[in-house]
């Protein structure tokens, strides 16, 4: 297939194309996307792997995300240091895992890291208390968000331990039908 | 190997498919049946463009058998996925309202399918036929007034459109009598057309196959949408899983923020109440309440169905003058008005119940406005089966009965949009001027049970207008955009959060059970004890429209040795009653024998989780572990159970730039030890859930 495109080179495309969900086409799309976001920062030949990273506030403005309340935690668990800026690497990765064609495994182990706030490789109390506050918008009083969080617990905390490791997760995401069609970002 | 599974792409999938055929290597092949791997695999291709899944294809170690059968679903799929119509309006719907109110929507896509199904079937062998060898018309044609396309009758009456257009002889035969006839040799180079034998066989075909979609269809999508142990952890799954990514209107998200306050808030409270003992004095009185309401909406639906009786049995006492044709428009009328009605008013009287639980509610009210339709539908087809026939001994009682349905048809699509624009529009603008309210909710489930009454109005009318589900297709076209613009401007999205996946279950088997399995038996009444009329029609000189059949088996034996096998089977096996409860109890043994077997998996299922709480977890559960059946260096080691193509592996953007810019050894990152890999494969593959945890669910 004759590539017109002088961004990567034919080795990066077919190795982008290996390790996302995307076509070439998508994959061209989107970075013209990212560099939309910053077009001082980002150049237009990514043939020697610039380092280049796109500071966090330009991400989450994107029209896809700037109205989601878990816009930090996706960009901080998708970037290199967990600051939330990304690379172009991490950028794709992003919107592959949260594609259409993405399996639940794939997007039950991220979602998993999303909701883990503090990054313990569980989800206790706290990163519930935090998931809740930012899906309600903080309208709810101190003690209703304690009381969903404990039956959450109950309901989901297959070892009794207090707090959700990733199977206690995948188990209670293999319950829910409808997780393929809400973790899901349309770009 | 690595680098060269990503840079050369030819070798990847060869390697993953030999990969999935090989196993791990220990004695138990763990491998996929092919049509699985063939799946994961055209999955895979698919996301390609096509130059370059050409060039991959050419280049996998398969065989050129296999190659030929992925070539062929790949181009299969990529087709119909070009076919699908309103792709980008069902996204906008979906995205702006949510994927309860899109579950209407791809609910009337499904019926669309079904009726196009059917219409193709019936065009192809009846109406097609028919139309290349049209019979002498009896009498002048009546002129085309615009009247026609309300009532069905007029100028559409001697045409394809109706039953008594058909001829009962072998058409494409110069002196084609009677069935038995037929001695006369057809011409050379053309085929005889049994009509008779056609019209009969069409539709008992056509139901079959639609029976067999149907039934195919609730139990995928019930397949997809029922899960062991589903129905607790609602809480963590409204938590989890009901925040939709896809929202990306600050109004939207907003709106979405709200209902899940409300969801949670809904959920406590319903808890709550269930924690808090009620006095029995309150329970007593709760239960009044209740079998109040159910008694009101049970006699408000017996009394819809003795209005109808009433009103049918007063037009066939009522001498209808012929040119009077709006007089034939009231019934459907009346009808239609019923219908649309009483729901609202069952509406009014459910909130006098208690309301303990809003998804109960939600089905309650489904079930009693379908109890009502069911009424209504029950009894006018004991008026048409029942009286009509006998009434109109000497008139063609099969056009009537079409026309009628036909009326119906047209009347219930009136009535729907004059109920979108007073329901929706002008309520929306009262809310919003004078009540200060925000705009009114689309009602799904009564939406939903509008289209399923449409479409047993169709089944039922097939046998007696075989054109009737092209007007049923134009009539859902049209309601799509109507209800879609409707949405767009008038509506918002529901505010209790439906389970998306189970409503779409529950549509197709309330289209399935009641809907199909009535509209079936009437069929079958219709076809085995109703007399045809004598003066019109394929069947007019036969005792029921089943002896057509019988009849041309009769033929078939007289017609010599080599066709004996036919009569034979139809003797011993289809009018053979002891065939018949033969074959229902085998039917009835297999299915009791699943029952028992998914019973003892989810008995497994239990065990297995009591397990896993008895086991508390060990400090060591990080993640890293979890990737102990990643295999992403040396083709000698042994392979997870199932192959999965390397982008469904986390941990990428490390493994990416390693590959990407070619700058560090990627066999660096990933690192398993003997006794994961060991862990993981003693858990046996089959007693793993059904959707299966994948590679690092259990160590």
């Amino acid at each position: 297939m004759g590539s017109k495109q002088t961004v990567f080179t034919h080795e990066q495309l077919e190795a982008y194309q290996d390790c996302t969900f995307f076509t070439r086409k998508e994959i061209m799309r989107l970075f013209h996307r990212y560099q939309d976001l910053a077009p001082q920062l980002v150049p237009l030949d990514y043939t020697t792997c610039p380092d280049v990273k796109v500071p966090y506030e330009l991400i989450g403005s994107m029209p896809e995300l700037k109205d989601n309340p878990f816009r930090q935690r996706i960009t901080q668990v998708f970037s290199d240091d967990g600051d939330g800026h990304m690379t172009l690497d991490n950028f794709l990765d992003m919107f592959s895992v949260m594609s259409e064609m993405a399996p639940r495994d794939l997007k039950a182990y991220y979602a998993f890291k999303i909701y883990d706030f503090n990054n313990d490789d569980y989800i206790c109390a706290w990163d519930l208390e935090q998931t809740v506050t930012k899906l309600t918008r903080g309208e709810l009083s101190a003690e209703e968000v304690s009381l969903v969080c404990e039956k959450v617990l109950d309901e989901a905390d297959g070892d009794h331990d207090g707090r959700l490791s990733l199977e206690d997760f995948q188990n209670m995401i293999l319950r829910a039908p409808d997780f393929l069609s809400t973790f899901h970002i349309r770009i | 190997m690595s680098g060269r599974c990503l840079r050369g792409t030819q070798a990847c999938p060869g390697f993953r498919l030999q990969a999935a055929g090989r196993g791990t290597g220990d004695g138990r092949d763990l491998s996929l049946p092919l049509t699985e791997k063939q799946s994961l695999l055209v999955k895979e291709l698919q996301s390609l463009a096509v130059a370059q899944r050409d060039h991959m294809l050419r280049g996998m170690p398969l065989s050129l058998a296999e190659k030929r059968s992925l070539r062929l679903g790949l181009a299969l799929l990529s087709s119909l996925q070009a076919l699908t119509p309103w792709r980008y309006a069902l996204k906008r719907i979906g995205g702006q309202f949510g994927s309860s109110v899109l579950s209407y929507f791809l609910f009337l896509k499904t019926l669309l399918a079904f009726n196009a199904l059917l219409l193709l079937l019936l065009l192809a062998f009846m109406v097609g036929p028919q139309a290349a060898f049209p019979p002498a018309l009896p009498g002048p044609v009546p002129v085309c007034t615009g009247l026609e396309l309300l009532t069905g009758s007029g100028c559409f009456t001697h045409t394809v459109m109706y039953y008594g257009h058909y001829s009962n002889a072998t058409l494409n035969q110069p002196c084609g009598g009677p069935l038995e006839g037929g001695r006369c040799s057809p011409r050379v180079g053309s085929l005889p057309y049994n009509m008779p034998l056609a019209y009969l066989f069409s539709v008992g075909m056509g139901f079959f196959i639609t029976c067999i979609t149907l039934v195919y269809s609730m139990a995928h999508s019930f397949g997809e949408s029922y899960r062991v142990g589903s129905t607790s952890g609602i809480h963590a799954i409204t938590v989890f899983c009901s925040w939709d990514y896809k929202v990306t209107q600050k109004r939207a998200s907003r709106l979405q923020q709200d209902n899940i306050r409300t969801r949670l808030k809904e959920l406590l409270a319903e808890w709550q109440l269930r924690q808090s003992p009620r006095s029995v004095c309150r329970r007593l009185r709760q239960a009044a309440a209740l079998g109040l309401t159910w008694l009101l909406c049970l006699g408000m639906a017996l009394g819809c169905a003795v209005a109808v009786h009433v009103f049918s049995e007063f037009m066939i006492q009522s001498p209808e003058a012929a040119g009077q044709e709006a007089e034939l428009l009231v019934l459907p009328l009346v009808v239609g008005l019923l219908n649309l009605g009483a729901p609202y008013l069952c509406r009014i009287l459910a909130a006098l119940e208690p309301q303990d639980s809003p998804v109960l509610e939600v089905y309650v009210a489904i079930c009693r406005n379908l109890i009502l339709k069911l009424a209504i539908l029950g009894t006018l087809c004991y008026h048409w089966l029942g009286r009509r026939v006998g009434v109109l001994r000497d008139q063609c009682w099969e056009d009537l009965v079409g026309q009628e349905l036909y009326r119906f048809l047209v009347m219930d699509f009136i009535l729907m949009l004059l109920d979108t624009l007073f329901g929706e529009l002008v309520w929306r603008i009262i809310s919003e001027k004078k009540l200060k309210r925000r705009k009114p909710e689309f009602d799904i489930a009564r939406n939903v049970l509008e289209l399923i009454y449409g479409q047993t109005l169709t089944w039922l009318g097939v046998l007696f207008s075989p054109l009737l589900p092209a007007v049923q297709i134009i009539k859902l076209l049209l309601v799509f955009y109507v209800k879609k613009a409707s949405l767009l401007a008038n509506c918002q999205a529901p505010r209790r959060p439906w389970l998306a996946s189970h409503m779409s279950t529950v549509f197709l088997t309330l289209l399935c059970f009641p809907a199909f399995l009535g509209a079936a038996v009437f069929l079958c009444y219709a076809v085995w004890h109703v007399k045809p009329s004598g003066i019109c029609g394929p069947f007019r000189t036969l005792d029921t429209m089943y002896e057509a059949g019988r009849v041309w088996v009769r033929h078939l034996e007289a017609g010599g040795p080599r066709v004996s096998w036919l009569p034979w089977v139809h003797r011993y096996l289809v009018e053979n009653t002891f065939f018949v409860f033969l074959v229902s109890a085998l039917l009835l043994a297999v299915i009791y024998l699943n029952i028992q077997v998914v019973r003892g998996q989810r008995k497994v299922i239990c065990l297995l989780k009591e397990q896993i709480s008895n086991v508390s977890a060990p400090t060591s559960a990080t993640l890293a572990p979890t990737f102990s059946v990643i295999w992403v260096t040396l083709p000698s080691t042994p392979l997870p159970a199932y192959p999965q193509p390397l982008r469904t592996f986390p941990c990428m953007p490390q493994l990416l730039r390693g590959f990407v810019c070619q700058t560090s050894d990627p066999e660096q990152y990933v690192h398993f030890s003997a006794s994961d890999k060991a862990a993981v494969r003693q858990i046996p593959r089959d007693l793993q859930e059904p959707t299966g945890l994948g590679p690092w669910g259990r160590v």
